[in-house]
């Protein structure tokens, strides 16, 4: 393949170099219309979804799905307050309750690792499934319509906690630790002055991985939770999608102001609300996406 | 330190690292609360719960609940529904992820890190979102595709949502779009990890580009193809619940194409308040992925023990 200049770099032609590159762009094309196309809905006239449908160039642009979703401080307002308080919550308990169990199973003097782990790992191969972690929920535990069981189900990703344990057994040297303790330094002082801050690119790969967890959760939503204050954002977004006058009576614009809200597409409602609610993640994900790359390919290496 | 054995040992170590023990107990609180509970509660497949009498208090009905399931007509349906569609998606996804972290590795210049950007932005949005993009493309009266795709061609609309041929090719476009960006991430990876010197040798001897991806890229990821192929036969009988319940949009006149053992595990619960045959249905699929996890793991054992996960 080409030249034999090329050939000796071993790179591609320029020609094939060529061709690649627009395949990707076609690919990188592909990955993001979807998303452009809901973007560019959000914004669109009413007269133009009316006649045309959604169109990738809309004649006439209009901010009022925006202006009614901001101007209503009650459902959105309170769905994204929920949502940031359980990814909040819910990320630093459970980086922090995996990062407890996993030091504690990564040292090699510890005499119960074996059934502590074991205890951890056997949850990876059988589960009770859904209908009795729903009973016990519910029934046994009073789970129903609680936060709580928003976040507990989330809280332990065993295999998030067995990556964490071969970061402290490869990175962590065992005479680090018998130093500080030979020094009259706590075990607990140990592992909050010296492991956890040895341990930093891990944690934060696994604060990231919980953040998207929780934000993106909404199957726990749908079996948990009954009452519309205590909707997060992507169950209440999936209440929308299905039934898009639900979004309408709860917005309190309609009361004041019959004729704007006559104006105010159902599409461009709905579709606003997909802007708002990805919107978070799609701005940050670009600058941590090393983290993620590294918490994925680490967990193929050590499977 | 003198020498103890048995009990005496169990009591001084327990003692002696009381502090580790005590770090570790909340989580596994919670691991017996969230994991180990639902496991006992398995039993409530093999009884008739009603509310009056509780849980421990129901009748025992031994494997009533099973033979429902079974003479419901609907367990061939999820059972072929979700073992294909997994198989479908293994396939696919693991093919067009490699070839994209073949492709992405050949390119010169720094315009790869960007690419990779895009592909796997589709992974970071919640299965909620997609289902919203996926309306905007089928939505029957406005969406993209009768609107305007269709009508470019002069076709008639189609009612997307209650069309059920067109569904398993969505289901597996919809699935590569979200997935495949983020696993070629591990094998562009994998290949970065590949020692330059067998490509070096291999130009000396004239290799083209393509006779070196088939005779050293493949074969040097090969025990990761390998790995993740058997690791995903674990959950064959799992589905993605939100893709195969939120992007059809739960529509009726999909099931026979959409309908796998977790939508239907969750429609039977909910929806008709079933708990007897729901539970029989989860508590099948739970057993059934913890054979084939056995399985493949000596399976992998086999091939390379290395990789075995026990």
């Amino acid at each position: 393949m080409g030249s034999p200049a090329n050939r000796r770099e071993n790179t591609i032609s320029p020609v094939a170099n060529m061709l690649l590159n627009g395949m990707f762009l076609i690919l990188s094309f592909l990955c993001v219309i979807p998303v452009v196309l809901v973007i560019i809905v959000s914004l669109t006239h009413i007269d133009t979804l009316v006649t045309e449908g959604y169109q990738f160039i809309p004649d006439k642009l209009s901010w009022i799905a925006y202006e009614s979703l901001f101007k209503d401080y009650g459902t959105i307002f309170r769905a994204y307050a929920i949502s940031i308080g359980i990814t909040v919550v819910g990320t630093i308990a459970s980086v922090l309750l995996m990062a407890l169990y996993a030091y504690p199973i990564s040292r090699q003097d510890y005499p119960f690792r074996t059934f502590f782990t074991f205890v951890l790992f056997f949850t990876m191969l059988f589960n009770g499934g859904v209908v009795s972690k729903y009973i016990i929920f519910t029934q046994s535990l009073g789970l129903l319509d609680t936060y709580m069981a928003l976040v507990l189900p989330l809280l332990i990703v065993p295999f998030n906690v067995i990556i964490m344990r071969t970061f402290f057994q490869t990175t962590i040297h065992p005479a680090l630790i018998e130093s500080a303790r030979i020094d009259g330094a706590s075990e607990f002082r140990i592992f909050f002055r010296i492991v956890l801050p040895l341990s930093l690119p891990v944690m934060a790969t696994m604060a990231l991985l919980g953040t998207i967890l929780f934000w993106n959760d909404w199957f726990n939503s749908l079996l948990f939770i009954r009452t519309e204050d205590k909707y997060p954002l992507q169950y209440l977004m999936l209440r929308v999608l299905n039934d898009v006058q639900y979004l309408r009576n709860n917005v309190q614009l309609a009361a004041q102001n019959p004729e704007l809200m006559s104006n105010l597409p159902d599409e461009s409602l709905q579709m606003a609300l997909a802007v708002v609610c990805m919107g978070p993640i799609l701005l940050i994900y670009p600058f941590f996406q090393k983290y993620f790359v590294k918490g994925l390919t680490v967990g193929a290496v050590k499977g | 330190m003198k020498e103890r054995t048995g009990i005496a040992y169990f009591i001084h170590s327990l003692w002696k690292f009381r502090f580790l023990t005590i770090m570790l107990v909340p989580t596994f609180i919670v691991l017996i609360v969230n994991n180990y509970l639902p496991m006992f509660g398995v039993f409530i497949a093999f009884k008739n719960i009603n509310y009056i009498d509780g849980i421990l208090g129901s009748p025992w009905v031994g494997f009533r609940n099973f033979e429902f399931l079974f003479t419901s007509g609907s367990l061939w349906r999820i059972t072929r529904n979700t073992v294909l569609y997994s198989l479908t998606f293994m396939a696919v996804n693991t093919v067009l992820s490699i070839a994209i972290a073949v492709a992405i590795n050949e390119l010169r210049g720094r315009l790869a890190k960007t690419y990779q950007t895009f592909l796997i932005m589709p992974y970071f949005l919640s299965m909620i979102v997609v289902s919203y993009l996926v309306y905007a493309f089928l939505n029957p009266d406005k969406g993209f595709m009768n609107a305007s795709i269709l009508e470019w061609f002069g076709l008639d609309r189609v009612f997307w949502y209650s069309e059920k041929a067109y569904w398993p090719y969505i289901l597996i476009l919809v699935n590569a779009w979200k997935n495949v960006g983020i696993g070629a991430v591990i094998y562009i990876a994998a290949i970065a990890g590949i020692d330059q010197e067998y490509y070096e040798a291999a130009v000396l001897d004239g290799a083209s580009k393509w006779k070196q991806t088939l005779y050293i890229t493949l074969p040097s990821i090969q025990p990761i193809i390998i790995i993740l192929t058997i690791l995903s036969m674990g959950s064959v009988f799992n589905s993605d619940f939100g893709l195969f319940y939120q992007v059809p949009m739960d529509s009726g006149a999909l099931y026979p194409v959409t309908d796998t053992v977790d939508t239907y595990v969750y429609r039977v619960l909910m929806e008709l308040n079933d708990i007897g045959m729901s539970s029989a249905a989860a508590l099948a699929q739970s057993v059934l992925g913890f054979v084939l996890v056995l399985l493949t793991n000596s399976a992998v054992r086999k091939i390379n023990p290395d990789q075995a996960l026990f």
